[in-house]
């Protein structure tokens, strides 16, 4: 055991400092943010409301929570996070388990037809008029169809599916199950955690997405809570909008909030689900990460 | 079971690729790709001489840069600090906090710093001012030359956490005997640090640096689009934003298109030549 110097001393000190620095600049945002979003909002306007709600009040949130719109938001976003994650990772994975069998004639070929798309996109406009052609536009499944397949995705699942020995494979045909049999009551099982790390990180995406829904439609039907929040957080006349709206059926809250105030009640309740369950599938996170960079 | 992807990529990949087709044609909704009459050149003429244009190239070029001399070591740094940080439960507490930006929308998270900033209730204004390093809160987004610090700023902040762990899984891969040895021989933290774990993570750092370059061109559509705003426009209009506001606000299909194609070109042959760079320079290289 060697002794620890001065030197030491004094560098673990410093490194301590600044990653406490890190943790305090990551945090903060959140603590600022959570304090207005309990402060009265009149109040919050006339600003100094730093560490600790000045005038306390749970009106932003009972209003938030009051609207329609956002629970209508909240359903497009649930539907397509849920729809869309598991239709992107079964289609996925099918097709990387058809692809990592050796027997599959033209494998290389269609391996570089597949490689070649991540390296060259169309571009915003052709796919927008391609969407436009097949009826996609204003319309739920465009946020769903275009992220079906995901070649990077493929060949993360590929090379797991390939680890599996090819004697149980063989030994279930002989047992008489077909290729899609194998795959669902094989493959699937087996290879569990590396789909569910995919799932959590097509989870995240479609949570937090709001470009798709911002190019591609313009019914406000179709609005997920992303760009309904993307808009209040843009654009001050939305948010005022949003505040008259709830003043009508609540009269009592409405003086307490403003488009402020809401705003970061909203922006809370809409991060809160992945705050709160982010501890438990951080690990699952980190894996996943590692899976496509030692892989890919 | 491959054809279904096949098919898909056919028709989401490949037929926006003949989409591009508009690019050199004066498209016509009406007419459609094939019927629409060739422009040649004239987009891409008209694009490269457009005042607005060189503005957003400039725009998109000098954020890119900052992020390359900024974000992009921000994750490396923290990585190796990281690895020197002595007990496990403070290092399992820190890495947890810094992945959270990452899973936080840039909805959210910008309009978390923008509350950050804010003249009125902006922690930032008051430290500054407590600290007597201006007199009045500053209205920090309506400060064009400060706009590419603030989202370079952010985007580090966003991505350090997550963008280490790649960089951690290298360090923990670096083989203990060599720091040993290193010790041995009378090597200092710093020192092992400086010459035992960054060369041995060399072949990582340079991977993602050819990633960083060959998208130079890119500048998060997402986070630019929430912190933008009229004040700003000038500096804050990026290619991204540019192809989505004049492709479909102002529907100048062609025009957008082919400054999409002209980026797009760009960044393969910056994929290509950094790899190429690297391969010659230091033996790593992506194929």
């Amino acid at each position: 055991m060697n002794i620890r110097s001065r030197g030491d001393k004094w560098f673990d000190a410093m490194n301590v400092f600044i990653m406490l620095a890190v943790v305090v600049l990551t945090i903060a945002p959140f603590w600022f943010a959570l304090v207005g979003s309990f402060n009265q909002g009149l109040d919050y306007t006339r600003g100094g409301v730093y560490f600790w709600p000045r005038t306390f009040t749970l009106s932003n949130y009972i209003t938030v929570f009051a609207d329609k719109t956002i629970y209508h938001a909240y359903f497009i976003t649930i539907m397509r996070t849920v729809a869309g994650t598991a239709l992107h990772v079964a289609f996925t994975a099918l097709v990387a388990y058809g692809m990592s069998r050796k027997a599959l004639a033209g494998r290389n070929v269609y391996m570089l037809v597949m490689l070649f798309t991540m390296f060259f996109y169309g571009g915003l406009i052709p796919n927008y008029l391609l969407y436009k052609e097949l009826g996609l536009l204003n319309h739920f499944l465009v946020l769903i169809i275009p992220t079906l397949f995901s070649v990077w995705d493929m060949i993360i699942m590929m090379s797991f599916f390939r680890s599996i020995p090819e004697q149980i494979i063989e030994s279930a045909k002989i047992d008489g199950a077909g290729e899609y049999r194998i795959f669902l009551q094989l493959i699937m099982p087996l290879t569990k955690p590396v789909l569910a790390a995919i799932a959590l990180f097509t989870g995240v995406y479609h949570w937090n997405a709001y470009t798709d829904a911002l190019m591609f439609t313009t019914k406000d039907a179709l609005e997920p809570v992303q760009l309904f929040l993307m808009r209040i957080v843009t654009d001050s006349g939305a948010a005022s909008k949003f505040g008259a709206q709830a003043a009508s059926v609540m009269p009592e809250e409405a003086k307490q909030i403003s488009p402020e105030t809401l705003k970061l009640a909203m922006m809370l309740a809409t991060t809160a689900p992945i705050l709160i369950i982010y501890p438990f599938l951080q690990k699952y996170f980190v894996k996943g990460v590692l899976i496509g960079s030692v892989k890919g | 079971m491959v054809w279904p992807g096949l098919l898909f990529l056919l028709v989401f990949s490949y037929f926006p690729m003949y989409g591009i087709l508009i690019a050199f044609k004066k498209y016509d909704l009406f007419l459609g790709i094939m019927n629409s009459p060739w422009a040649g050149l004239t987009y891409f003429r008209e694009f490269v001489t457009d005042p607005n244009f060189l503005n957003v190239l400039r725009n998109t070029l000098a954020m890119n840069l900052l992020a390359l001399l900024l974000s992009f070591p921000a994750p490396i740094l923290f990585a190796l600090l990281l690895n020197e940080l002595t007990a496990g439960r403070f290092k399992r507490f820190v890495q947890t906090v810094s992945y959270v930006p990452h899973f936080v929308s840039w909805v959210i998270f910008g309009g978390l710093i923008l509350t950050v900033l804010s003249p009125t209730n902006g922690v930032l204004n008051l430290l500054l001012v407590k600290l007597h390093f201006i007199n009045e809160p500053i209205n920090f987004m309506a400060k064009p030359e400060l706009f590419w610090f603030i989202m370079v700023g952010a985007e580090m902040l966003k991505g350090i956490g997550w963008g280490a762990i790649i960089y951690i899984a290298a360090i923990a891969g670096v083989d203990p005997e060599l720091h040993e040895a290193a010790r041995i021989d009378g090597a200092g933290r710093f020192q092992r640090m400086r010459y035992v774990t960054v060369p041995s993570i060399m072949g990582t750092i340079v991977i993602m640096l050819i990633f960083a370059v060959s998208a130079i061109l890119n500048t998060g559509f997402e986070q630019i689009m929430v912190m933008q705003n009229p004040l700003n426009l000038d500096v804050s209009e990026t290619i991204d934003t540019y192809v989505y506001k004049v492709g479909l606000q102002q529907m100048r299909y062609s025009y957008s298109t082919a400054v999409g194609l002209a980026k797009s070109i760009v960044a393969l042959i910056l994929l290509f030549g950094a790899n190429y760079v690297s391969r010659k320079l230091s033996d790593n290289s992506l194929f």
